[in-house]
């Protein structure tokens, strides 16, 4: 049957607002009697608070400390181990010790604060720290006998740095005392994480507690769990004082205080057979997880599960352990450990390559998963398993083999990326969260209730494109509400590239059944005659998976979308600056819903991988980022992006609506390593990002 | 501080030294210019003073004295470069856009791939990967 | 006024203002501002000297066809100096007050022995270029003195210029370097210093016909490069010696 809706790139629920400057932002709202809030925070990375006052006047200020907390000092989240304000102890510098409020935003800025701090001694190296969050193993097969079985073996060591999200809005929130509670607005990707952080917070003081996400400039997993603390902060300012409260960050204070990736380090052992097979794959991840256990055994989670990358090898062993270090906590991040772990396979694959002899884009032919064969995780592929598809897409479409043997009369440097990503909740994670979503009718068609966010990714539109063909009904008459915890159901955060094939998946469902219920009633005509109508469903586990979070074995994600990506470039004799100068990617996503929205993510999420690569590097001095400003951080900016040659292949996933998997964080897994194969076909040997100028300049002198 | 505000004239009483970011968002109620980094970096507060793209979170309020000032509002809300960037995802969070559209106008008609990619290099935008908004700008002007 | 209250701060284009106010470096609270003065921006030919206003702001100068035919590397500088926004307020007596070591458009200026013309109640007095830092963003500008223009004198021979940052649009440098090459070759270097240089000794080494290799050894004891935020003092060391050869090479006789 003709799809109407979906697979076209229709008119965006968006409106024209954010072209128009109508749309509102978080520092957008005002609020009568309104007062601004202020954060004051350690500088130390860690020790203890001896004493923190106010030392101006007084007046017209609320000031809240952690004896203001009613309920639990703690910002919720896997646990409750990250206080909301420091009491005495200090894990890290820019922890929250003591927040302040006023009317006028000078007076604020003004006000001397005195904050007596004991230092103690730090630790940040995270291959020196004395505990883990979180340890992981996954085991398959034999690695001694695979190892026996090897003709060359190979170990490398492989490094990449944290990163910055620099959304282009920086966090902020407004908390609003109400009748009966508090309501909380802002700039959010999960509103049910910091309905629940602030739940905990407030304890069993009755209070009623609402969350409503206002127009977001950027996410990117950076506003994933943040906001939950500076909710926390904002509400308990709103209520000692009995007025509204905003509490938005500037970019120094965003970048200082907020999460960024974690940092890792990737070791590896292989073997491989003389003619290009992989027999034995020992691996161990280390994460920096910062000071507070936050996500960090998620993003561990996804990242050991990736690490072998998109490869079939019968013995494989990965190792994997979140570190503590007293440092900012890291946090989500587009890719949540996947870019870390695979950066390093695709390099230590190249390497393999250079030391075999062998074309790197037949070591990955003979070694790429096919339908039928096993992850690590023991993990049957699918007929949607399309690593192959995408690998001779990208390879015939860059003219990679022609281009790869002129690199020493071109003195253009071309490598490839072969890279997957689970759609989802790792394992048994999407059963936990039974999310929920909801169709309902209104007079002139249905209104979708989800707390899937919008973020710039498409969220509002790709849920009605989908909504509007499951129920046959024109795309025009499909509303999506604004995600208020009052009025929407949990659906489970906007992250894990889980808002199309999961949150979509039920809104699917529920649209299937509605239409059911109607027959061949008009959703608007059933309303005006008969009254509303919804429909809620949950999440179902589709069946046949299996997983077993013990052994770390099963069916990790319900499906893997695939990418491959060739990058080409230039190095600069005098001065080592990496110029890209041509990105191609080949990505199979199973279905693009509004392909324009869908090519924007893998546009974005590519650029937002080279500059991760190449330009991207936050420098801790003391334990706290030294860099904390937009000209000493740098992004690509227009001139820094080369050319994007972007190709969206649609093997559909028959467990997916209309065929679809996931697809946000799929496109920054690639460009990273890409790159510095790229690099590596001129010779240098580069094993870390971020591939600056001055680490150019080292391992070039060192390889020649 | 007298200066024509999209095409009217406007007095402020903010003070000399105040941001003209912070007088067009705060007294001029005009929240559709945007901060970003408060550091001319990010672009996100780019108006056109006197038809010149500027950052104006680095303008001081007295400078601005019988200036011509245009803010995104100033487009209206039916620009063929706003229902561009709308219809060609050169918009998708839309923080930067604004700032994006002011200076592309400023670029003037049909601008050049190159003088596309170095003139919006003042413009960060951290969701689009830039093709999308040359794309909406070659599809408006 | 500036004679009258020696605190005051000459504010041209501010791209440094709010920059420096929130970061607590910025020494006055009251400001001097010269947006607003016509004859500050002229640019115009007095005999064989290019005398560029003081407010004349990046985009001015590109623009400027004196410029572009006399001082094409001014034109480069300015082109890189930073983002269109900054380019259209951004002027070239607010760079050479503000005395950053990596100030672009200073080494085009040290290369080209610029005049710095200083106004006061008391009348002018021109300072050359080459003179006017006396060391850490210091300069012999008195409190009630402005830099009015910019002289530049005929420039004889090629002109190079190259700004190295790790983007390719960058606020500020890591190396950025200027040079003329004419009858005797003038070398000019920022960000490998507290203040811009010129390098008389490898100028003199490449005058008297050393090698380039021995022109690079000489220019290293020349330079005083430093670790900080955004590069190493062993990058700007050999970019530096790196950029000196680009420079010979480039401009030597075809």
């Amino acid at each position: 049957m003709r799809l109407t809706a979906v697979g076209h790139s229709v008119q965006r629920k968006d409106g024209i607002g954010k072209a128009t400057g109508a749309a509102r932002y978080a520092d957008d709202l005002v609020y009568p009697g309104m007062l601004f809030g202020r954060t004051i925070r350690t500088t130390v990375p860690c020790g203890r608070v001896k004493g923190v006052a106010l030392e101006s006047d007084p007046s017209g200020f609320t000031v809240v400390d952690w004896r203001d907390i009613p309920g639990r000092n703690a910002v919720a989240l896997l646990e409750l181990d990250q206080p909301c304000l420091v009491e005495r102890e200090i894990r890290h510098a820019a922890e929250p010790v003591l927040l302040l409020a006023h009317q006028s935003r000078d007076a604020l800025l003004e006000a001397g604060v005195r904050l007596d701090e004991e230092p103690g001694v730090p630790v940040f190296d995270p291959e020196q720290s004395p505990r883990s969050f979180k340890d992981i193993l996954i085991e398959k097969g034999d690695l001694k006998a695979g190892f026996a079985k090897a003709d060359l073996i190979l170990e490398g060591t492989y490094r990449t740095g944290a990163q910055e999200h620099v959304y282009i809005e920086p966090q902020g929130v407004i908390a609003v005392p109400e009748s009966d509670g508090i309501a909380v607005y802002g700039s959010i990707q999960c509103p049910y994480y910091v309905h629940k952080a602030l739940d905990v917070l407030l304890g069993c003081s009755g209070r009623h507690v609402r969350v409503v996400q206002t127009e977001t400039g950027g996410g990117f997993g950076g506003k994933e769990e943040y906001p939950s603390m500076i909710a926390c902060h904002a509400a308990l300012l709103a209520l000692k004082a009995s007025r509204p409260v905003k509490l938005v960050y500037d970019r120094a204070e965003d970048m200082l205080a907020t999460t960024r990736r974690h940092p890792s380090i990737v070791r590896h052992r292989s073997g491989v057979t003389r003619d290009g097979k992989l027999v034995a794959m020992d691996i161990e991840v280390i994460l920096d997880g910062g000071a507070y256990v936050t996500l960090s055994p998620v993003v561990l989670s996804r990242g050991v599960i990736h690490a072998s990358g998109p490869y079939r090898c019968p013995h494989v062993r990965i190792r994997g352990r979140a570190m503590f270090t007293n440092t900012p906590p890291s946090g989500a991040f587009r890719g949540f450990g996947a870019p870390q772990t695979q950066f390093a396979v695709e390099v230590h694959l190249e390497r393999i390559a250079e030391a075999l002899g062998v074309d790197p884009v037949r070591l990955r032919e003979r070694n790429a998963l096919r339908p039928g064969d096993l992850t690590a995780t023991g993990q049957k592929m699918g007929s949607d398993c399309s690593a192959r598809a995408v690998l001779r897409e990208a390879v015939r479409r860059s003219g990679f083999r022609r281009k790869r043997k002129a690199v020493a009369d071109s003195g253009r440097g071309v490598g490839l990326a072969l890279y997957w990503h689970g759609s989802g909740f790792t394992g048994s994670g999407e059963l936990q969260l039974a999310s929920r979503a909801t169709v309902e009718t209104t007079p002139r068609g249905v209104r979708i209730l989800s707390s899937s966010t919008e973020i710039g990714q498409g969220t509002r539109t790709m849920h009605a494109q989908i909504v509007a063909e499951a129920l046959a009904i024109p795309y025009e008459d499909v509303e999506v509400a604004v995600p208020d915890t009052a009025v929407v159901p949990d659906s489970g955060p906007t992250v894990a590239s889980r808002t199309c094939l999961i949150v979509g998946g039920i809104l699917e469902q529920a649209a299937r059944e509605l239409r059911a219920t109607l027959g061949d009633r008009s959703p608007g005509e059933h309303h005006r005659r008969n009254g509303p109508l919804a429909v809620t469903r949950e999440y179902v586990q589709p069946e046949g998976i299996r997983w077993d979070e013990e052994r770390y074995q099963g069916d990790a994600y319900a499906t893997y979308a695939f990418g491959c990506d060739v990058a080409e470039l230039t190095l600069d004799p005098e001065t080592w600056e990496v110029r890209p100068a041509k990105l191609t990617v080949v990505v199979d996503v199973g279905k693009a819903i509004h392909p324009a929205l869908a090519a924007g993510q893998v546009e974005g999420g590519a650029v937002q991988g080279i500059g991760w690569a190449l330009l991207e590097d936050v420098v801790m001095r003391n334990g706290a980022m030294a860099n904390a400003q937009l000209t000493n951080y740098l992004i690509p900016t227009s001139a820094d992006t080369p050319p994007l040659d972007v190709t969206i292949l649609e093997l559909p996933f028959a467990g997916g609506p209309f065929g679809a998997k996931g697809l946000g964080e799929l496109p920054i897994d690639g460009p990273a390593p890409a790159l510095v194969n790229a690099v590596r076909s001129l010779g240098v040997d580069l094993r870390a990002i971020p591939a600056l100028p001055e680490a150019v300049m080292e391992a070039a002198c060192a390889s020649s | 501080m007298r200066f024509i505000l999209n095409g009217e004239e406007r007095e402020v009483r903010s003070a000399p030294l105040a941001r003209l970011l912070d007088v067009l968002r705060e007294e001029c109620g005009l929240t559709g210019t945007k901060e970003g980094c408060g550091e001319g970096e990010c672009g996100a507060c780019t108006v056109l003073l006197d038809g010149a793209a500027v950052c104006s979170c680095l303008v001081p309020l007295a400078q601005t004295e019988g200036a011509v000032v245009t803010t995104i509002e100033g487009l209206g809300d039916d620009h063929p470069l706003q229902r561009a960037f709308m219809d060609e995802v050169g918009a998708q969070c839309g923080i930067c856009t604004p700032g994006m559209i002011l200076t592309a106008l400023s670029l003037g008609p049909r601008p050049s791939p190159a003088k596309l990619r170095q003139g919006l290099a003042g413009n960060l935008c951290r969701c689009t990967g830039y093709e999308a908004i040359y794309r909406a700008i070659r599809a408006a002007t | 006024m500036l004679r009258d209250e020696q605190s005051l701060v000459p504010l041209a284009g501010a791209t440094d203002l709010y920059v420096s106010l929130n970061a607590g470096t910025l020494e006055g609270r009251r400001f001097l501002n010269l947006w607003s003065l016509p004859s500050l921006r002229r640019i115009v030919l007095q005999g064989d000297t290019l005398s560029i206003g003081a407010l004349a702001t990046y985009s001015a100068l590109i623009t400027s066809r004196l410029v572009r035919a006399r001082l094409p590397m001014l034109v480069q500088a300015s082109r890189q100096v930073g983002g269109l926004q900054i380019q259209n307020r951004g002027t070239i007596g607010g760079n050479v007050a503000n005395a950053s070591p990596a100030g672009d458009t200073l080494p085009v200026l040290a290369a080209v022995d610029a005049i710095v013309v200083l106004g006061s109640a008391d009348g002018e007095r021109r300072v050359p270029f080459n003179g006017f830092y006396t060391g850490y963003r210091r300069t012999v500008r008195r409190p009630d003195e402005l830099i009015t223009a910019i002289e530049v004198p005929a420039v004889g021979g090629a002109q190079w210029f190259r700004k190295v940052g790790t983007r390719a649009a960058q606020a500020i440098s890591k190396v950025v370097m200027a040079g003329v090459r004419g009858g005797a070759p003038r070398v000019a270097l920022g960000s490998v210093a507290p203040v811009v240089l010129r390098l008389p000794g490898t100028e003199a080494a490449l005058a008297d016909g050393a090698t380039i290799d021995e022109a690079v050894r000489t220019l290293e004891t020349e330079i005083a490069p430093i670790d900080d935020l955004r590069s190493t003092a062993e990058y700007r060391r050999r970019v530096a010696g790196n950029l000196l050869r680009r420079f010979w090479a480039d401009t030597a006789p075809a």
